[in-house]
């Protein structure tokens, strides 16, 4: 668990380094996601290191939501000046997002597509 | 009573404490609406409104579990590594997927806005509204919105995707975990994903690639729409 920990935030970190030092448009942990892949598939780390702390941390990361949400109360008074537009469009384009992914990736892929190896 | 509430303590015993009764709410009721993260946010701002604790004082203990956002986003490296086969397979679906909706959420969110009559700021503060908010907020500093607004819209989308993300497709007739996690994912960013990693693995685990895949695509397709319609 500790290892695998120790490898999550090593991989976040040097992602930010990565990201900072060549001011990358992109946040230091989705490059950290992208080089832990690579060095997975590489072998450079091992599978078995880090599946105990993702787990926790994947199995929970609802959880990890909950405080940026709260933060919405700051913003009470901008949400009220615009609400319609603010809401209608969130709301709205949701919806849209969702129909777009959704029909493209399963137009593609086929209705069979993601079936064979899922697990309800 | 101050000085307890600005120990990082209470925030994190309070969100912990919250967000186990809200599961426990969603777990017997077995309704969507009770969603845990909708539940536990609305029910901690109207504890803080209530008792006169400001945010700051919150926060303390709230950063420290924001912080661990961070490993969760690399760890979706984990998932990825172990559905690689599977993934690799639909790999044109899953980018052209993503694309697809990156640009409809923008055209989308934007157009909507700018229909209803919003203001400049707000008709770009919605725009990265489907990215997960690290991103989202980086975004919309650089296109010139306002990243305060930006914040608690892309919290809603989050929550909005999973409440009824995955019984929306459903209604319109996507019905692979494959294409209901790509879109709720590519939606409702992190918090759509939480709720598909609930439902199905694949689900959850192509969900968390949207997260990564829909953020890099919304960086770079924004600021080129923003110059088509200077």
């Amino acid at each position: 668990m500790i290892r695998g920990f120790a490898v999550l935030l090593s991989f976040q970190l040097f992602g930010e380094l990565v990201v900072r030092g060549l001011g990358w448009p992109v946040p230091g942990n989705v490059l950290g996601m992208a080089l832990l892949l690579a060095a997975l598939l590489v072998g450079m780390v091992r599978l078995e290191w880090v599946t105990e702390a993702a787990e926790l941390l994947l199995t929970h990361m609802a959880l990890l939501f909950v405080p940026v949400g709260v933060a919405v109360m700051l913003y009470f008074d901008l949400l009220a000046r615009e609400w319609l537009p603010i809401v209608a469009a969130t709301v709205l384009s949701t919806f849209v997002v969702l129909a777009v992914t959704g029909h493209v990736t399963q137009g593609l892929a086929g209705e069979k597509a993601g079936e064979e190896g899922g697990d309800g | 009573m101050a000085e307890l509430t600005a120990l990082p303590l209470f925030g994190v015993a309070l969100t912990l404490a919250v967000y186990a009764l809200a599961q426990t709410l969603y777990r017997r009721s077995g309704s969507v609406w009770l969603n845990p993260v909708l539940i536990s946010i609305v029910a901690i701002i109207a504890l803080l409104l209530a008792a006169g604790i400001p945010y700051k004082s919150y926060a303390r203990g709230g950063d420290l579990i924001t912080f661990l956002l961070g490993p969760a986003v690399v760890a979706l490296a984990v998932p990825l590594y172990q559905r690689r086969q599977q993934l690799w397979r639909h790999k044109s679906a899953i980018l052209f997927g993503i694309l697809a909706g990156s640009l409809a959420s923008v055209v989308s969110a934007s157009g909507i806005a700018w229909l209803l009559g919003g203001s400049r700021d707000v008709i770009i503060s919605v725009a990265p509204k489907s990215v997960t908010a690290p991103i989202a907020i980086g975004i919309s500093e650089r296109i010139g919105g306002i990243p305060a607004l930006t914040a608690p819209v892309v919290v809603m989308t989050g929550c909005l995707g999973a409440v009824c993300g995955a019984e929306f497709c459903k209604l319109i007739g996507i019905r692979t975990h494959l294409a209901t996690g790509l879109a709720v994912g590519t939606a409702a960013h992190g918090i759509g994903t939480a709720r598909m990693l609930e439902i199905d693995r694949l689900a959850g685990t192509v969900a968390g690639l949207a997260i990564g895949l829909n953020g890099l695509a919304t960086t770079f397709l924004l600021p080129l729409l923003m110059l088509l319609f200077k």
